[in-house]
């Protein structure tokens, strides 16, 4: 301490130093967030974010939020022939029969009623709608082989209506909307959730209330004559006609088989190849640079480049999934267990050699359980992050939930489908998440109990 | 000593080591021997379930490779100038990565310091924050890109939202996990002078934790620079949207997916590299 008191020639020359590093430090403390600032400014323009206000479909992203968690259902009457029908999404395989017509639905003769959420209803004809708008008045649409006629209250916004000779449409928020052409007239009314998830229109349970459904689940008779109502229930979720169950938890399971096999197949793979290229197991200098260089290329190729080439060889599937993620995962897992076998301690191992023990039970009781805590954590969390990988990988390779994803994605119409399959998924990894942590918290700590 | 006073003393704790150690070990060969059937039957059923067999696809493996390699060594002259082509989709596609990891990267250190126990400025808010980082984590990115691309038209734009939002949950863990292994002795030295939370985890916190951030924040980067190829794959735009339509082209084109696919393993093997010789240097330079 008094040293550096009285030797004049040092403390000038320390306060220099500390003085430079300290405005060094400053210094960064500027450039760093400016260098920052000016890379995301220019990252904005070569991104085009400007662009994205000429882009943006607010309509799309309405469609995408709307279908997500409710659904439509059109009444259509054909203005010819007078026939009516009600329909899911109006498609054909999803039209109720007309002895089971939803409540909102009466019909008396060849007049359709349809009551709408808000108070509204919509009154369909042969050739004449009615839409009597809640506190607005009524709206007459006329429809005939001439063109299509409409008289409208006063006061109405502008951006609810669109009319044209042949065609007339009117949205009105909260209640729904009534489209008339010559041929047709159509409402569409929203509800909240997704419809016939639990059963499809052919299963005897859709046209039954919750309280229908529970006493038939204990008592009553047997819907159909031979077999439970608990497994019919089952057999007809489970073989769903619209949301298909049975698919789409085969999928479920084919995207966890393909993380399943990737990272367990690559770990066996790479564990061999870590202790070659390890410094200490492996004296030979070339061999080990060749199985690095090898690491390096795996996980360099990448799994896009892996899920091309083993598509062109294997075709779309589960397996060719799993050997992509094998692949990288091989040169990730060997240079990981590679590093950690430089780093264990050594004197294990030779404490062992002193007793004359032979490679083989050197590794076994001198290098495995040293690395074991290492590639069991690794283990876990690449399983964990690889179920959602093979999600990706599946949409690229055309196998699992990917895959259903992507084909429900094109579509742009079948966002509730959408909806569910991402609902899946984040259970899926989800549970796989606090499954690998529960895990590795069992396995380590036991171990370092014991 | 003891077991000359309690006879048999010492044999009978080494039998019971012993048969414990063997149970465990027995316990280990059941495992693993359960776990490689369930590799075999795992494997077995996904070939069933491929479009094509593993054994009649394996002699096809190496022909797209050679097909690629054969038809670039032919028009090795012209890859140059196809990489050349090519580079401002690379440009765009790190252009993506950088800028979602930096962004991610900030929005992760909010995440981590309120989802982090001993950090967070009220305990209620611990919960709610490390739920929202488990959804951010759990969401694939090609799900969100592919929602964003119809909600907000093409371009990078969504892929860059998409990585970034994974980016969110995926660094929040982590750095929650740094945070709460911070020493708590600065904090509390701020405290006792009267910091508020902001100016407690500015200088207290922060300095302690940032070279682990960055370290794990360079590791996301390489990582993000391969998710923003594969977007590209499925409709983002950058080099993934180029491979994508230079392999349909097909065969007698292949030059250009050749200098894709050069251009593609280099810098992923440059930034691999790179961040690796950083992250070395972030957490030596700290011991």
């Amino acid at each position: 301490m008094s040293t550096v008191a009285t030797d004049p020639t040092l403390l000038p020359r320390t306060e220099r130093t500390i003085l430079s590093r300290f405005s060094r430090r400053r210094l960064m403390g500027f450039v760093l967030p400016l260098t920052v600032l000016a890379y995301l400014v220019y990252a904005a323009f070569a991104l085009d974010v400007a662009g994205l206000a000429g882009r943006f479909r607010p309509e799309n992203a309405v469609v995408l939020l709307n279908d997500s968690w409710s659904y439509r259902t059109h009444v259509t009457t054909d203005n010819r022939s007078g026939e009516t029908t009600v329909a899911i999404k109006g498609e054909r395989r999803a039209s109720y029969d007309a002895t089971h017509l939803p409540g909102w639905v009466s019909r008396t003769g060849e007049t359709t009623r349809v009551a709408l959420p808000d108070g509204s209803a919509v009154t369909l004809s042969p050739g004449q709608a009615r839409f009597d708008i809640a506190g607005r008045g009524t709206v007459n649409v006329t429809a005939g082989p001439h063109g299509v006629t409409a008289t409208v209250p006063d006061g109405l916004p502008a951006d609810w209506l669109s009319a044209s000779n042949t065609r007339f449409d009117i949205t009105v928020p909260g209640a729904g909307r009534l489209s008339v052409t010559k041929s047709r007239s159509e409402v569409q009314r929203r509800a909240f959730g997704w419809a016939m998830w639990f059963f499809d229109l052919q299963s005897p349970f859709h046209y039954m209330s919750w309280p229908e459904i529970g006493r038939a689940l204990v008592s009553g008779p047997e819907i159909r004559p031979g077999q439970s109502n608990l497994s019919a229930m089952l057999g007809d979720w489970w073989h769903n006609g619209m949301w298909h169950h049975d698919m789409v938890f085969q999928a479920l399971f084919e995207t966890l088989l393909m993380a399943f096999l990737g990272t367990f197949g690559a770990a066996i793979i790479g564990l061999p190849l870590a202790f070659l290229a390890a410094r200490n197991f492996d004296p030979l200098g070339p061999a080990r640079f060749a199985v690095r260089r090898l690491f390096d290329f795996l996980r360099g190729v990448d799994g896009l480049i892996w899920t091309i080439i083993l598509s062109r060889a294997f075709g779309p599937g589960p397996l060719t999934g799993s050997l992509a993620i094998l692949l990288t995962d091989t040169g990730t897992f060997g240079k990981l267990f590679s590093e950690s076998l430089e780093n264990i301690d050594e004197r294990q191992i030779e404490g062992l050699r002193s007793t004359g023990a032979n490679a083989l039970q050197r590794g076994r009781f001198g290098v495995l359980p040293q690395i074991a805590p290492v590639i069991v954590s690794q283990l876990l969390y690449m399983l964990e992050s690889n179920t959602r990988g093979a999600t990706v990988i599946g949409a690229l390779v055309g196998g699992g939930i990917g895959l259903l994803l992507t084909q429900a994605m094109i579509t742009q119409t079948n966002w509730e489908d959408v909806s569910y399959y991402i609902v899946l998924v984040l259970m899926l990894v989800m549970t796989m998440d606090s499954l690998s942590g529960w895990l590795r918290q069992k396995l380590l700590k036991g171990k370092d109990n014991a | 000593m003891s077991d000359a006073t309690v006879p048999g003393g010492l044999s009978r704790i080494e039998a019971g080591y012993l048969a414990q150690s063997r149970r465990r070990r027995a316990l280990s060969t059941v495992l693993g021997i359960v776990l490689l059937a369930m590799l075999a039957a795992g494997f077995g059923l996904a070939d069933s379930r491929n479009a094509g067999g593993f054994l009649d696809g394996l002699h096809r493996i190496g022909d797209f490779p050679l097909e690629l390699l054969s038809e670039a060594l032919a028009r090795a002259d012209r890859i140059p100038g196809l990489m050349a082509h090519y580079l401002p989709s690379l440009i765009e596609t790190l252009n993506i990565a950088l800028s979602s990891t930096i962004i991610g990267t900030a929005g992760a250190v909010v995440l981590s310091l309120l989802g982090a126990r001993n950090l967070a400025p009220a305990r209620w808010i611990v919960a709610p924050v490390r739920r929202v980082m488990d959804l951010f984590r759990a969401l694939p990115e090609i799900v969100v890109a592919l929602a964003l691309i119809f909600a907000l038209g093409g371009g990078p734009v969504p892929a860059m939202l998409a990585i970034t939002l994974h980016t969110f949950g995926a660094l929040g863990k982590l750095f929650a996990e740094v945070n709460e292994n911070a020493d708590p002795r600065p904090v509390e030295g701020l405290a006792s002078v009267g910091a508020g939370w902001v100016q407690r985890m500015w200088f207290a916190v922060v300095p302690q934790v940032a070279p682990n951030w960055l370290s794990y924040a360079l590791l996301r980067l390489e990582i993000n620079v391969r998710a923003s190829a594969i977007l590209g794959f499925v409709g983002a735009g950058g080099i993934g949207y180029d491979l994508k339509v230079a392999i349909g082209w097909g065969q007698g084109r292949y030059d250009a997916a050749a200098a894709i696919f050069v251009l593609l393993i280099l810098s992923i093997i440059l930034i691999d590299q790179s961040s690796e010789r950083l992250r070395n240097r972030l957490i030596r330079g700290k011991a």
